[in-house]
């Protein structure tokens, strides 16, 4: 798909960041395994070289900066591992995307019901 | 023939099925999304569907960007859910069937559907969170399943009048299947939600509530979006209609549909989450 007009606070993953995304989303992608959050959680770095990331990358995971990987071209769906590696759930993920706690996302969750 | 009862439409985030491990059905968050299905499983009690073919989306489970398919669908006697990473409880396995699924291979070949068929692979929350809504307790064992996964998670994605096409034309191989198996066609997923970017959080309620009440007899008021009209007005993951719109597709050719059931309750996670049961005539 082509993008022609940005919608704001959206990052479209389309072909040229999933190209970008790739090492990020592929090691994502291996947390499906426990062996390998385990892995990751042993030695995060050693984990970043394992999958070739990006300076980029590592930068965004480093500070758990979850737009910034987003714009390192990161999938929401794999990210969405990593969350769940850290314990974090996608209201949290929301929160911390949006710059509000947690409690704050869920209250604009149910905002949006009341019209 | 092979007979189409109906279409139904869930939601499949995985939160439900964490809730329904957890037993939460009846705490307040969950309550009046959990109250909204009894009705659904009657009429599946009822009916006795013998197949199940459930249109999601794998959330990077089966598939990884290495190899993407567009459209893809089984053709296996059986298929296994797996860790997804962020610990939603494994399932058991998921009954297939070969015989439909090969037909419907062969009738979409023949009709410029070029799909991907795997006769293995494992299917992740999309599929199996409305497995465990319409048959609780991990009781869809006697279910034959025929999973189709279409790509809503990278661009470029299917258009919404492709995914209806698509549906369509596995409707018209159901009907022409020469087996007396009764059949229900299954769409999952959406309504608006937003998981990534600063825009996370967008739910529409308007948009979702017009999207139900188009599915019933004016689809194709909805096949004529882009998919980036649909993440403008339903937000990222509310490219998830395009499995309704399959669903939906696969019961055009069926005449006038009866609508028994639509619930819609929002938030549920970061979702409007709709539940919709459109029954054909052949239902009894």
């Amino acid at each position: 798909m082509t993008q022609t007009v940005d919608i704001p606070g959206t990052i479209m993953l389309d072909g040229p960041m999933a190209t970008k995304g790739y090492p990020l989303n592929k090691m994502c992608y291996s947390f499906n395994n426990a062996a390998a959050r385990n892995e990751f959680k042993q030695d995060e770095e050693a984990y970043y070289e394992k999958f070739k990331l990006t300076e980029e990358q590592r930068d965004a995971m480093r500070k758990r900066d979850v737009i910034a990987m987003l714009e390192a071209g990161g999938s929401i769906y794999y990210l969405a591992k990593f969350a769940g590696l850290l314990g974090l759930s996608v209201q949290d993920v929301g929160g911390l995307q949006t710059g509000m706690t947690t409690e704050e996302f869920k209250a604009f969750l149910v905002k949006q019901g009341e019209i | 023939m092979a007979k189409l009862l109906g279409g139904i439409a869930t939601s499949h985030i995985p939160a439900i099925g964490v809730a329904m491990d957890q037993g939460l059905e009846n705490t307040p968050y969950w309550k009046e999304f959990f109250e909204a299905y009894p009705p659904v499983r009657d009429w599946l009690y009822t009916q006795e569907p013998d197949i199940a073919i459930v249109f999601y989306n794998d959330h990077g489970l089966e598939f990884f960007h290495d190899r993407k398919p567009t459209f893809a669908m089984g053709a296996a006697a059986q298929y296994e859910n797996a860790d997804e990473g962020w610990g939603i409880a494994e399932i058991p396995p998921v009954t297939g069937e070969t015989e439909l699924s090969w037909h419907i291979v062969n009738h979409l070949i023949e009709h410029d559907f070029d799909i991907t068929v795997c006769q293995e692979m494992k299917v992740d929350h999309g599929l199996t969170v409305p497995l465990t809504l319409m048959w609780p307790g991990h009781k869809y064992g006697h279910v034959k399943v025929i999973p189709v996964a279409i790509n809503c998670e990278r661009h470029p994605m299917p258009k919404p009048s492709r995914s209806y096409a698509f549906g369509k034309a596995i409707g018209d191989a159901v009907r022409s299947f020469a087996g007396d198996q009764k059949v229900i066609v299954m769409g999952t997923g959406g309504l608006s939600h937003q998981l990534d970017g600063q825009r996370a959080g967008f739910i529409n309620k308007p948009f979702d509530l017009y999207c139900m009440d188009k599915m019933v007899d004016e689809p194709e008021l909805l096949t004529c979006y882009s998919n980036y009209e649909l993440v403008e007005k339903a937000g990222a993951q509310g490219v998830e209609l395009n499995m309704w719109l399959a669903m939906r597709g696969a019961l055009e050719g069926e005449g006038k549909l009866k609508e028994l059931h639509r619930s819609y309750h929002l938030p549920i996670s970061n979702t409007g989450a709709g539940l919709q049961l459109l029954a054909t005539d052949n239902a009894r």
